[in-house]
């Protein structure tokens, strides 16, 4: 495990209180998020994770409370955050291609009306290959599968070139090779002395991605290294008791039969 | 075809044919460009209510004025557009209700309010006010060249812009929160676009009618995005498709005398849908007829194999022979058994052991076990 480096935080959030109408989404949170870590932010359905990331962001218009990165209001921190959105959030018939929708990820730096030109192609490409799909540039984005749609938005906040990256359930939908894949880049983000957050779904795998939790149930449950935070009792707190949790293996060849000649094949 | 000569002459030297040439072919590349955003940003039905909404804009403009200067009852029409979008927004916003729900409503109101008006001030003694009521169905033999400058003028306007922010038009098409976190003002591009979208829809009313106005926005697009996956062909496509069926329906009505220019238009561009619909490469629906077809064959052959792989799991003899009745049990009583199982046959994966009986060859069992290894791997 990395330990914290740095004296000001990554993402720091006070009092912080999201409704939509007159339901509360987050309510009151404070969360000090140090530099260099991986952290895992988990909760059931509709415990704010989502709403979290796009408060940090700026995306949602909070009702009370802040936001800083790395010490300042976002607003003057945007170039430090790079955003993976859920998968589901975009129309993948959208007419473009895999090293566009890549590229799109330059468009905060380039600033209005200039046009990516062939460095944002470069950098697009070397995200590409981090991700492993340099021979996908040019396909149509709507061949893709659900892991690849994953691993292309994994590439667009690569080249963001960010310091703290921001990611919602990067995990879903994808195949468990990806899903390998998708966590070594991160723990390569976080070796450089990146910051990355991402919402995560299966309870099982978070002492094995990460070294930092954060459980959230429209309040704040517990935050801090995955062996202090991540307790049973922390998660039944989060899950009012319900627990999502899956015994570990029993993932057999359902196919396997008695006969002999079957056993022969594999 | 002496006709078509003649009509193909008069298309350049006849001045009247001209202009309504020109100014039809201008608004379809507008309509089109735009339409292409509109469509992808699944608001096809914006176009509608922008364009009934304009229709009481039109009319109050002349009320104001008295007078029909194309410039001024394009301005009235726009803004009436924009306060019909902005409306649909705040319905949106404030309330509970869906979009489909806020646009209808203010389509129709809108609408409505411009009819009374249309006839209100179409009771009037003075003759200054006809040729209002060509609004309504669009009449493109009444173009002169002052609406033509508009049209092109205000077009190319629009184009330039589109030309210029198409890098901030596509991210807000495609992932507008991505874009927010960029920290690029998507709002303010919404607002851009939607601006130049009412500009495209505006220009086109007096040709094409507030009533047909948003085919020309939907449809072109919708045509052009059958037979491309890249966004800027897509637009070009679109705008192609706009300008000739803009031509085409404006030529047709203005050759033949009492047949408003909307109708005739929305049949054109019928057409081109129709044909993109059907014929696309990959999209089109023959093709997708075609593949269909492969795909249940596929899965019928995949049936019989994984049916045939579980019978002969039950015996210690791969080779036992297992009736076709027990197969066409298996598939509640599927027919075609026979065939398929001869396909297999020929591709080596089954073999005929008895007169009507079938096994699994060593092949067919591992093209078997594909068959269930898919089939529970998800979409890799």
């Amino acid at each position: 495990m990395t330990a914290p480096s740095g004296i000001v935080p990554a993402i720091e959030v006070n009092d912080l209180t999201v409704a939509y109408r007159d339901r509360p989404v987050l309510w009151d949170l404070d969360l000090t998020v140090p530099s260099g870590i991986l952290m895992a932010v988990v909760g059931p359905n509709g415990a704010g994770k989502t709403t979290l990331i796009k408060a940090i962001l700026g995306l949602i218009e909070p009702a009370a409370g802040q936001v800083l990165v790395q010490g300042k209001p976002y607003r003057r921190q945007r170039h430090l955050l790079a955003y993976v959105p859920q998968r589901g959030s975009v129309d993948w018939d959208f007419p473009t291609s895999v090293l566009d929708v890549v590229m799109m990820g330059r468009y905060g730096a380039l600033g209005w009306i200039k046009r990516p030109g062939s460095r944002e192609r470069e950098l697009a490409m070397q995200a590409l290959e981090k991700v492993g799909m340099t021979d996908l540039a040019r396909r149509q984005i709507s061949q893709l599968s659900g892991g690849q749609q994953q691993r292309v938005f994994l590439a667009r906040a690569l080249v963001q070139d960010a310091r703290i990256y921001l990611m919602d359930e990067p995990f879903q939908g994808v195949d468990a090779k990806t899903e390998r894949a998708i966590v070594t880049v991160l723990q390569e983000l976080r070796d450089t002395g990146n910051t990355v957050i991402a919402v995560h779904h299966a309870l099982q795998t978070v002492p094995e991605y990460f070294d930092w939790v954060t459980l959230l149930n429209v309040r704040l449950i517990a935050t801090g290294p995955v062996k202090e935070a991540f307790t049973e009792s922390n998660i039944r707190l989060a899950y009012s008791g319900r627990v999502p949790f899956l015994p570990a293996g029993g993932d057999g060849d359902d196919a396997a039969a008695d006969a002999p000649w079957l056993a022969a094949l594999r | 075809m002496q006709d078509a000569g003649r009509l193909l002459h008069d298309l350049f030297f006849d001045y009247t044919l001209r202009t309504v040439a020109l100014g039809a072919m201008a608004l379809g590349t507008v309509s089109g460009t735009l339409g292409a955003f509109a469509v992808l940003r699944k608001q096809s039905l914006l176009g509608d209510a922008i364009s009934h909404a304009a229709l009481p804009g039109i009319v109050l403009a002349f009320m104001l004025t008295g007078a029909k200067d194309p410039l001024i009852l394009v301005l009235g029409a726009a803004i009436a557009g924009w306060i019909g979008t902005l409306m649909v927004m705040w319905i949106v916003r404030q309330s509970r209700l869906p979009e489909d729900s806020a646009l209808g409503i203010v389509l129709s109101v809108f609408f409505g309010i411009g009819l009374v008006l249309l006839t209100y001030v179409q009771r009037e003694p003075t003759a200054a006010q006809a040729g209002l009521n060509t609004f309504l169905f669009g009449q493109a033999a009444t173009l002169v060249v002052e609406d033509v400058l508009v049209i092109a003028g205000l077009g190319s306007i629009a184009l330039a812009l589109v030309a210029l922010f198409w890098k901030e038009f596509k991210l807000l098409s495609f992932d507008r929160e991505f874009g927010g976190s960029l920290g690029i003002g998507m709002r303010r591009v919404d607002v851009l676009l939607t601006s130049i979208l009412v500009v495209a829809i505006v220009i086109g009313l007096q040709t094409v009618g507030v009533v047909l106005m948003s085919a020309m926005v939907v449809a072109p697009a919708a045509a052009a995005r059958q037979w491309t996956d890249s966004l800027g062909v897509m637009v070009v496509l679109s705008a192609a498709f706009g300008a000739l069926s803009g031509v085409t329906g404006a030529v047709a009505s203005s050759t033949t005398t009492g047949i408003p220019t909307g109708p005739t238009i929305v049949l054109a561009v019928t057409l081109v849908v129709v044909v993109s619909l059907a014929l696309a490469p990959r999209r089109g629906l023959v093709w997708e007829w075609i593949r269909h077809r492969r795909n249940q064959r596929q899965v019928r052959t995949g049936a019989i194999l994984t049916d045939l792989y579980a019978l002969a799991s039950q015996h210690a003899d791969r080779a036992h022979g297992h009736p076709v009745a027990v197969l066409e049990a298996m598939g509640a009583k599927r027919g075609g058994v026979r065939r398929t199982l001869d396909v297999l046959q020929a591709q080596g994966l089954a073999k005929q052991e008895a007169d009507d009986s079938w096994s699994l060859t060593v092949e067919g069992a591992r093209a078997a076990r594909a068959v269930i290894a898919r089939h529970e791997g998800g979409d890799e």
